[in-house]
């Protein structure tokens, strides 16, 4: 198995609507005992067993760091996706058996920084639930401000609000409420550090004004929530394994090679940790990138791919695997 | 620039321009010559949100009046390093996210800073540094920990306890000072010859 990627067998010891379109899911090990400690900001990859089919998608976790005995994930509906998704929402059920990771974290807070500003849209909300836990047991400082579409699926807000009072602020887009961002990065203590999740458009727009600002890269830190994308099927050839491969519509060209008995090394599956970059041997069509990994440079050069959430689309790809 | 010898040896960059609020400038003697470089590529109306600390020392009134003429928002003008650092922890506790630092002069001066910089919170990558002058070093003694400033032979002797020290690489960010291990412990009346190395 790859690198950091260790299984651990769970039960799924509840499922929770939180609003219309979020699901909590908890698990426990199936065997008793104490899951691996973790730290704010770290994901685990859940595998979904779909009749023949197969995903294995990155969740955040949302526990406390602080409790080890069950690990707890939300996931949004997303009815356009691949349906993993909608894997969660309708098939899993108390009493489940499943196979998660190892906890992995690519999102960790910096805890030199004197003060921690975390910015949430939407769903994105997960990896500050834990980290909120893990700043407030260790007496830390720390401000979240959390913008989401209305008050109904403003996933967590009122748990949060009532952990950590004025800590929290919310900003509702039915009401036209707009995150101050500009004021907000003006006026941080020297020693303050940035974080953000949520959709692309906002990460984009924080880094940006942050940069703008002249808050250092050191000090902004982002996880995008790069779930794979379906698209059109495509066939690639793994020039090392001497094999013919087709990737369907709905799964990403890492869950095909690995149907296809490949092992190739993975952390996140999102485009973000660089474990998965695979050379280019030859090809002829277009690249669809969709990584936050490889440079600019990197994407127009024609001999790189991150397979966990980049496709393909022409007449031939061959891969160095 | 010394050859990167161990990993803890700092390494100076060439000060540019950032993108912040505002800009706050400490330097020793020549490091004025890297601020006055820095102008030369800095956009209209950079020095307006600027705040030059500079310690002339050995410079005497050379760089002032060319460091003036940059028109800073504020201009100090200190007697000494260690006068200096108080005036700089007050200043970095009352300023904000934005502010970008740049240290330039001698090693002593960029260690201390930095070392006042990292106690307030900022990320030692995000300082711009760059090295003029003297090379002479701050290096503190293991064996008693006293601290002997402008060290500029190889062995030196700790200005505290008086043994001959060996002047490594070896470099403390938290105690902005290179490490000074007794030389001749074996045989104490074995005195290797000191040479003039850190100028
Ligand atoms: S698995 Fe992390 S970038 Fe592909």
């Amino acid at each position: 198995m790859s690198a950091g990627t260790t299984k651990l067998n769970v039960t799924v010891t509840d499922v929770v609507a939180v609003n219309e379109l979020v699901k909590r899911f908890h698990f426990e090990r199936t065997d008793g005992g104490d899951l691996p400690t973790f730290s704010g900001g770290a994901h685990v990859v859940v595998e979904m067993r779909d009749g023949d089919k197969s995903r294995l998608n990155p969740y955040s976790l949302m526990s406390s760091p602080h409790n080890t005995r069950d690990y707890t994930i939300s996931v949004r509906r997303d009815d356009s996706g691949r349906g993993g998704s909608l894997f969660m929402h309708n098939h899993v059920k108390r009493g489940m058996e499943m196979v998660i990771s190892y906890p992995v974290n690519l999102f960790s807070l910096d805890l030199r920084a004197r003060k921690h500003l975390l910015v949430a849209g939407g769903i994105g909300i997960t990896p500050f639930m834990a980290q909120t836990a893990q700043l407030a047991g260790e007496g830390g400082n720390f401000e979240l401000h959390y913008t989401c579409r209305t008050p109904a699926l403003g996933t967590y807000a009122d748990v949060l609000h009532d952990r950590y009072g004025k800590r929290v602020n919310i900003y509702y887009d039915d009401t036209n409420e707009r995150l101050p961002l500009e004021r907000l990065l003006a006026s941080q203590p020297l020693g303050t550090h940035l974080y953000v999740c949520g959709p692309a458009g906002m990460i984009r727009w924080v880094r940006e004004t942050a940069a703008a600002h002249g808050w250092p890269d050191e000090t902004v830190h982002y996880e995008h929530f790069a779930a794979p994308q379906p698209g059109l099927p495509f066939d690639v050839t793994l020039a090392l394994s001497k094999l013919q491969i087709s990737v369907g519509e709905e799964q990403s060209l890492l869950e095909a090679m690995e149907a296809a008995g490949i092992d190739p090394p993975y952390l996140c599956r999102g485009g973000v940790c660089g474990q998965c970059e695979t050379n280019v041997v030859s090809y002829d069509g277009t690249f669809k990138h969709n990584d936050h990994w490889l440079t600019e440079a990197e994407h127009c050069s024609g001999k790189k791919i991150m397979p966990c959430v980049s496709r393909f689309e022409g007449k031939s790809l061959v891969l160095e695997r | 620039m010394p050859a990167k010898t161990i990993l803890s040896r700092p390494v100076y960059g060439t000060l540019s321009p950032q993108t912040g609020k505002n800009h706050l400038f400490i330097a020793d003697a020549e490091g004025a010559a890297a601020i006055l470089d820095l102008a030369k590529k800095a956009p209209d109306g950079f020095f307006a949100s600027a705040h030059i600390m500079f310690i002339p020392e050995m410079a005497g009134n050379q760089f002032q009046t060319a460091l003036r003429t940059l028109k800073p928002a504020q201009f100090y003008e200190g007697p000494s390093v260690a006068a200096a650092l108080p005036r700089l922890r007050q200043t970095l506790a009352n300023a904000h996210m934005g502010l970008r630092l740049y240290l330039t002069g001698s090693e002593g001066l960029i260690g201390q800073a930095m070392q006042v910089a990292l106690e307030a919170g900022i990320d030692h990558s995000s300082i711009q540094t760059e090295h003029r002058g003297s090379w002479a070093r701050r290096v503190q003694c293991v064996h008693c920990k006293g601290i002997t400033e402008n060290v500029t032979t190889q062995p030196a002797t700790c200005a505290h306890c008086g043994l001959l020290l060996l002047v490594r690489d070896h470099y403390s960010r938290r105690l902005a000072a290179f490490q000074g291990v007794c030389i001749n412990a074996e045989d104490p009346s074995e005195i290797p010859q000191k040479e003039e190395i850190f100028r």
